[in-house]
């Protein structure tokens, strides 16, 4: 699991890239709130197009960072998903509560 | 069901051999004629059977996590994980959606993946004694209407 962000016009994107288990979701956590607490973004996104495995895991950090956008007033949106990480969301009926694009 | 080919492989619940685990349970599993949606799932359902043994049957320690591949007449993979860790009460409620012991770190949502992903999930467990999940999965030509 790797991850870059960028933070601009008041919208956090973060780039998940590899693969997304309990392994890396801590670190990955961390970083998140990190940028969160630091950038205080109206709008946070993530852009899954190289994130090529994702399990329940992911499912966990997509609903903390839901949380805490809401907390700040704001949204998640999740952008460019595969087919596998797009059926771990689908079958955990998280897609109903954040918007997914692509 | 008649056994057409298996393998056994112990490990420590090291959280690093998650994927380990998945990759091996993919690479066996390639001898069946499937598509990338039905390997992407089987991975998927491997990767939340054995997170569950490194989170919640070991949550403390380091034990050993057994996994069983097999494939069964008919093209049908058989996958089954076994700790000898800490075990379940309440399996019935376990496996309910967003149902877990584990705080905000998890979703609850892990039975009812691999639920949703494989066409048979079996779980027994003892409390303190360990938990033992079986799945099976019909892949590649599909029987009619599915
Ligand atoms: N191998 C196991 N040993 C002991 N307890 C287990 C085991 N597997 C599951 N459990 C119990 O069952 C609960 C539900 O498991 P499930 O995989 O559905 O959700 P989770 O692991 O809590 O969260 P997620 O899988 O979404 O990260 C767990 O919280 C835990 O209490
Ligand atoms: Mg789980």
């Amino acid at each position: 699991m790797k991850l870059t962000s960028n933070f601009a016009g008041g919208r956090l994107t973060v780039e998940v890239s590899g693969e997304l288990d309990h392994h890396g979701a801590g670190e990955l956590m961390a970083k998140l709130t990190e940028r969160l607490e630091s950038d205080l973004p109206r709008e946070c996104v993530l852009d899954l197009r190289e994130l090529k495995f994702m399990d329940s895991s992911g499912i966990a950090v997509m609903m903390r960072v839901t949380k805490r956008m809401r907390a700040l007033g704001g949204r998640l949106r999740v952008e460019n998903v595969r087919e596998q990480p797009r059926r771990v969301i689908e079958a955990s009926g998280i897609g109903k509560i954040i918007e997914i694009d692509g | 069901m008649n056994e057409i080919n298996t393998v056994s492989l112990d490990f420590p619940s090291r959280s690093v051999n998650e994927a380990f685990a998945r990759g091996a349970a993919a690479c066996f599993a390639a001898q069946l004629d499937m598509t990338m949606t039905e390997l992407g799932d089987i991975k998927t359902a491997v990767s939340e059977a054995v997170t569950n043994c490194t989170v919640h049957a070991y949550p403390d320690s380091i034990g050993t996590i057994h996994m069983r591949l097999r494939i069964l007449e008919g093209n049908v993979l058989e996958i089954q994980v076994k700790d000898k860790g800490r075990g379940i009460e309440d399996v019935e409620r376990a496996r309910e959606p967003l149902f877990t012991t584990g705080g905000e770190e998890r979703s609850g949502m892990g039975f009812t993946i691999m639920e949703s992903f494989m066409d048979s999930v079996k779980v027994r467990s003892r409390p303190g004694a360990g938990t033992t999940v079986t799945m099976r999965r019909r892949v590649g030509r599909r029987p009619a209407g599915r």
